[in-house]
């Protein structure tokens, strides 16, 4: 008899990001929804623990308005607020200090936007609010260029993680750039989490099979004429694509290789 | 500030305000829950065990925020 098969269920180290552990390796935003109803069928489909948010002021006549956090337990999720549409340092650590200060902790998604066109990030200026974050003791997850020099900085300036973009925000094209990535992964000392490009279940499966620790996804959940579905496919995605890592892929090779045994053909 | 004034800056509009108030009885004024807001007067962050003891006045530059939606 062949031994007995290993347990399936391969065991996983969680994610840590400043000290907590962290079970799913999904973190999903709150944008773009119909409503607050429809947010909270995604998040909990996803079975994210953090929860990405946006820091705006509040409309002042119209109060009938509810609030996200209704909808989004900050009890239960780890909030994740982002300092989206800020295009200078200045304006990310006071949305940072702002954020804190609603009090569901120091963890903080750092965006500094260098284009309006390409949202992609102003690195320098990601760098330098990242560096006064991280001194006034937030937990600082900078979304940033696949740029593994960017992300290398980043970790040493005390970044809790890094979060390459894999397309431009919103986008949906995917990996633009695997080899980056994977360069990015290879050199980190901290949690690389791919955030932004994210189309579907593919391609989270894709970027967590190269290695990368968690995924950061918004607008493919949202926007996806079925969110819920959308939502629970991107949870198994990530699940699919963290094991098939931990389990190892085969080499890939240009020529065949017979899956049945030569021995024993009938002649 | 022109003297004799009465207003403060709101989320950057205008908004009337007669004196010196405390910003507790603002947000309860303006109906919102202090557990859902975080408050910026004249640039600086006010912790939320101040609301009681800052006193808002004419002139003030006020930003009171919150969560909504964001990737």
């Amino acid at each position: 008899m062949a031994a007995a098969p290993k347990d399936s269920n391969m065991d996983d180290t969680p994610l840590v990001l400043g000290g907590r552990s962290f079970k799913s390796r999904l973190i999903v935003g709150t944008g773009k929804y119909r409503d607050f109803a429809e947010t909270r069928a995604a998040v909990e489909a996803s079975g994210a623990e953090i929860v990405t948010v946006a820091v705006r002021r509040v409309n002042i006549t119209d109060r009938t308005k509810e609030n996200l956090l209704e909808y989004v337990d900050p009890t239960r999720y780890q909030i994740l607020p982002n300092t989206a549409g800020c295009y200078t340092a200045e304006e990310a650590i006071r949305t940072c200090r702002l954020a804190r200060e609603m009090g569901v902790g120091n963890m903080v998604k750092l965006e500094v936007i260098g284009d309006q066109q390409t949202l992609f990030p102003d690195v320098p200026a990601t760098l330098e609010a990242a560096r006064a974050l991280v001194k006034e003791g937030f937990i600082v997850l900078p979304y940033i260029t696949d740029d593994p020099v960017a992300c290398l900085k980043l970790a040493e300036i005390g970044c809790a993680a890094v979060m390459p973009l894999a397309a431009p925000i919103g986008s949906g094209l995917g990996i633009r750039n695997p080899y980056n990535l994977r360069i990015i992964i290879e050199q980190a000392k901290v949690p690389v989490i791919v955030d932004a490009g994210v189309g579907t279940a593919s391609d989270a499966a894709e970027a967590m099979e190269s290695g990368c620790d968690g995924i950061l996804i918004n607008s493919a959940i949202a926007c996806a004429k079925n969110p819920i579905a959308m939502a629970t496919a991107m949870k198994m995605a990530v699940e699919a694509g963290r094991m098939a890592y931990l389990a190892g892929r085969i080499e890939r090779r240009l020529y065949a290789s017979a899956s049945s045994p030569l021995d024993g053909l009938i002649r | 500030m022109a003297s004799g004034a009465r207003e403060i800056i709101l989320n950057g509009e205008p908004y009337r305000l007669d004196g010196h108030t405390p910003l507790a009885v603002l947000i309860e004024r303006l109906g919102m829950k202090p557990t859902r807001i975080a408050v910026e007067l004249n640039h600086r962050v006010v912790p939320k065990a101040e609301y009681g003891r800052v006193s808002i006045a004419p002139g003030d530059r006020l930003e009171i925020v919150n969560f909504v939606g964001g990737g």
